[in-house]
């Protein structure tokens, strides 16, 4: 078989030359989307490939490849880590490239398909290249034609002012995270020690020795640019306003790979390149994650557009993704190396994991847009009538986030109390005391991540239908998505049922990259169960409790259609109501009322409830409007001060500009004699 | 002819410069304007020819007579029509009046001989002294562009700038290099051109050719 590295170049250049032929494709009209798409499913496939190979083996391979200008070649180098997350994007590039065979078929007529293709390949392929890249030259290069293609796709619906804001946000906000990041790897190679362009290869940023604070001024710079991409709070606000209006297929690559692209540049800067570090990085890292999945969940409960209230909770989920490399990095830097396993493999596991089912969760959000034409909640209601298969995916995707067992989400999540659990064995007795609270927090985001989703599922697919068109209109969506989504939500079983092995199979990054290993103790007892240290402190069969759930609902099942007793139906009893109406049901701004309630003071909320009386008496309301407006706060502290001092320094600077030629020759004749004076 | 000889030739001519400098100050009517700066240009060419005569220089005389034939013929037959067609014939108020534009003028020459003084004492060349005169003219050419309104003076100005900085040229290191030389004279024809267009357009759009209406295309929030 051939080197994994082939492999990976190969899907790579597949994918290139689909972008670079997707004009000529249109002449095969409608095997068009599903040509291009299959094209799409197979290199992620051999991305996926090349991943889990390499990583399995713990090998490396580089190549240096002479393109680009001369004495400056592009460097590609395949790890562990890297494959680990040619995994991660080639398994979502996969589901994805295949629901969108029916989700781009909408399109349709409407708009460019081939302007689709086209980026939706550059995009794939620059999420591949951002972890192949083995020099900061090609890095940056990949990571602007992923920025640059996502940009595109975001603007893809761009006749709406709304979706060309959001798209400009993102861009500014991803630049101003490349700028960060071309800075670290400025001082990175500035630092180490190598004359000329030597010092841009990742190679002499590995050997390179840092001072501590020019150590510290690299990581965090990079830290602030992947942060940027990544969605942490308070760099968070462009993945609320591009998410949802991204196409829905794209939504689910931003968010389930895309974002994930900085979990491995953070990776990849603290573990391979600076090795050494002090504990009080980790500590940002970890605080800054708290901060990330705690607001970010509570921003999501408040939604009610589906997939903004999706993007919020990529923050969160981001925010708990940091909070393993936080701990990880705590352990590492006091040389506890199982421990730092531990918390780098939770990370690394639950990047994975939210690959699936934020994957999952925003082709069902997709799903119900496609069939139904809203992204407003308020509107939808018992669609698990006209959408069963859609619903049932879904809920799938809904438990597995709201880290429920026998789902992935729950095992990721469970690591990491493990790591919290584990902290005690710091010698520091500060971050003994701290970082169990943290542990707390962790469990407050798991609590009302599974309250948000249970409004969602609730408001979406249960009840009544509340909008304005007629219920039977919506059908079913077609078998691509559903395949797309079923193999998805197959994904998020297996990981949720079989972690040992995911864990044995990952067990060469944290031996690379942390010296420790997790397998041998995590597997001791089988693949039934996983001891992440010792079965006496905690273990977790996922068989175990799928059984268990399977017998319980068998048993109940039995019990109740073993004795032949026929359920009639007849109407709901309306508590003495004239008639029920669709209106009278739970809405999803009243569901999130009591938390808005206790936790207000963290979001600008403003509520108005105008009464419009019918007659000329007050006791005779007519009809009662209420609106609510929330806003994220951190608009207010960090953006919109920037926003405004931008705009005063522009128009000071524009009083220069007085129109009259005489004055701009003016500026002149005093610059030349006052530099004449001076230097003259 | 002996190098004094050609020196003080030389101071003469650049003393007729500096005149026909002021002159381009004071003078109010166009078309003296244009003439002025006729006269400007044919010191110039007298003063560059005298220059290559005298240090063996001969590519000079080259640039002598593409100065005479830019500067003395074809520009100010340029400007002339122009002038003739656009029907112009007295420039608008100045934003300064003239006195003070003098007075101001005398200071700039009283600055430059300063500025240049250092420079005196280092060179050898017989053409030293008038380098404090190129450097005037050149300030006194800009000092021409901020204080007048009206877009064929500011031409003037501009050229008169030109002027200075070719005199410096030849004063400080012997003339620069043919190929420069050239290329500056044929940047200058195409500035002409690209002028004459500039007048056609701010003539038909504003009705005028006072450069002040130009502030009304300034955006304002």
């Amino acid at each position: 078989m051939a080197p994994p590295l082939d492999i990976a170049g190969f899907s790579v250049l597949l994918l290139l030359a689909l972008a670079l032929l997707a004009p000529l494709l249109r002449s095969v009209r409608t095997l068009q989307i599903p040509l291009a798409f299959s094209l799409g499913a197979a290199a992620s496939l051999a991305a996926v490939i090349a991943g889990v190979i390499t990583v399995a083996d713990g090998s490396v391979a580089s190549a240096t490849l002479t393109l680009g200008i001369p004495g400056l070649p592009f460097h590609i180098r395949l790890d562990p880590l890297a494959g680990f997350f040619l995994v991660v994007i080639g398994l979502v590039g996969f589901f994805v490239s295949i629901y969108s065979i029916g989700y781009v078929k909408g399109y349709g007529g409407v708009r460019s398909i081939t302007q689709m293709i086209c980026f939706y390949s550059l995009f794939l392929a620059g999420m591949l290249l951002v972890v192949l890249a083995d020099d900061a030259y090609f890095f940056l290069v990949a990571w602007e034609l992923m920025a640059a293609a996502s940009y595109f796709l975001v603007m893809y619906e761009d006749e709406r002012a709304e979706n060309r804001r959001a798209a400009f946000l993102y861009l500014l906000i991803a630049h101003v995270g490349a700028i960060a990041i071309l800075l670290a790897f400025g001082v990175m190679a500035g630092q180490s020690g190598r004359g000329g362009f030597d010092g841009y290869t990742f190679d002499a940023m590995r050997t390179a020795h840092l001072s501590s604070g020019w150590a510290a001024a690299a990581f965090f710079l990079a830290f602030f640019g992947f942060a940027a991409k990544a969605g942490v709070i308070p760099l968070h606000v462009w993945l609320p306003e591009a998410h949802p209006v991204a196409p829905s297929n794209i939504s689910a690559l931003m968010s389930g790979v895309m974002i994930k692209t900085s979990i491995y540049g953070i990776c990849r800067f603290a573990f391979d390149f600076i090795k050494e570090f002090p504990w009080w990085w980790g500590c940002v890292v970890l605080a800054l994650g708290l901060i990330s999945a705690v607001m970010g969940v509570l921003y999501a409960l408040m939604q009610h557009d589906l997939k903004r209230l999706l993007a919020y909770h990529s923050v969160e989920n981001i925010g708990i993704i940091l909070i393993g490399l936080g701990l990880s990095m705590i352990f590492a830097s006091f040389h506890l190396p199982t421990l730092a396993a531990l918390a780098l493999v939770a990370a690394l596991y639950h990047t994975l994991n939210h690959a699936m089912f934020k994957g999952l969760l925003f082709m069902g959000a997709g799903a119900v847009l496609h069939a139904t034409h809203e992204r407003n909640m308020e509107e939808m209601g018992g669609l698990i009538h006209r959408l069963p298969w859609t619903a049932a995916l879904f809920l799938i995707g809904c438990v597995s986030i709201s880290a429920l067992p026998p789902f992935n989400g729950f095992v990721s999540e469970w690591l990491t109390f493990q790591a919290f659990l584990l902290s005690p064995a710091l010698p520091h007795p500060l971050l003994k005391l701290l970082i169990p609270l943290g542990a707390a927090l962790l469990a407050l985001t798991g609590a009302l991540a599974a309250a948000c989703f249970v409004k969602v599922y609730g408001v979406v697919f249960l009840g009544q239908w509340r909008g304005h068109q007629k219920p039977e209109r919506i059908h079913e969506v077609g078998p691509s998505m559903l395949g797309g989504m079923l193999l998805t939500a197959l994904t998020c079983f297996l990981l949720g049922i079989f972690p040992t092995w995911v864990i044995a199979w990952l067990d060469t990054i944290p031996k690379q990259l942390c010296g420790g290993r997790l397998a041998e103790s995590a597997g001791k007892f089988g693949w039934m169960w996983l001891t992440p240290l010792s079965h006496e402190r905690a273990s977790y069969s996922g068989p175990v409790v799928f059984i268990g759930i399977l017998a319980v609902v068998a048993v109940t099942w039995l019990l109740l259609h073993l004795r032949a007793t026929r359920v009639g139906r007849v109407p709901i009893w309306d508590c003495g109501f004239a008639k029920l109406t669709p209106r009278m049901q739970y809405t999803a701004s009243a569901f999130s009322m009591p938390i808005r309630r206790v936790l207000g003071f963290l979001f600008a909320v403003r509520e108005q409830v105008e009464i419009v009386p019918q007659t000329n008496h007050p006791a005779m309301p007519g009809t009662l409007q209420y609106r609510l407006r929330i806003r994220d706060r951190f608009w207010n502290w960090l953006y919109e001060p920037q926003g405004d001092a931008a705009y005063w320094i522009a128009r000071q600077v524009g009083k220069l500009q007085q129109g009259r030629i005489q004055i701009y020759l003016l500026y002149s004749f005093v610059t030349l004699i006052v530099l004449l004076v001076f230097l003259g | 002819m002996t190098n004094t000889l050609a020196a003080q030739i030389n101071s003469l001519l650049a003393a007729l410069i500096l005149l026909t400098a002021f002159a381009l100050l004071a003078q109010r009517k166009i078309i003296a304007l244009v003439h002025i700066f006729a006269w400007q240009g044919f010191f110039l060419a007298l003063s560059t020819a005298v220059i290559g005569f005298a240090s063996g220089e001969h590519h000079l005389y080259i640039s002598s007579f593409l100065t005479l034939g830019m500067k003395v013929i074809l520009l100010p037959y340029i400007l002339y029509k122009l002038v003739h067609k656009l029907k112009i014939h007295r420039d608008i108020e100045s934003v300064v009046n003239i006195p003070t534009t003098m007075l101001l003028g005398i200071a700039l020459v009283v600055f430059s001989y300063h500025l240049t003084a250092p420079i005196r004492e280092l060179s050898n060349l017989m053409t030293r002294s008038t380098l404090a005169i190129a450097l005037a003219t050149v300030m006194l050419g800009l000092l021409m562009m901020v204080t007048r309104r009206h877009a064929v003076t500011q031409i003037l100005g501009f050229l008169a700038m030109e002027n200075g900085l070719f005199f410096a040229a030849t004063s400080a290191t012997y003339g620069m290099p043919m190929v420069v030389e050239l290329g500056v004279a044929l940047d200058l024809l195409i500035a002409a051109f690209i002028f004459g267009i500039f007048f056609f357009h701010i003539n038909t759009t504003f009705d005028s050719l006072d450069v002040d209406q130009m502030a009304k295309l300034k955006e304002t929030d």
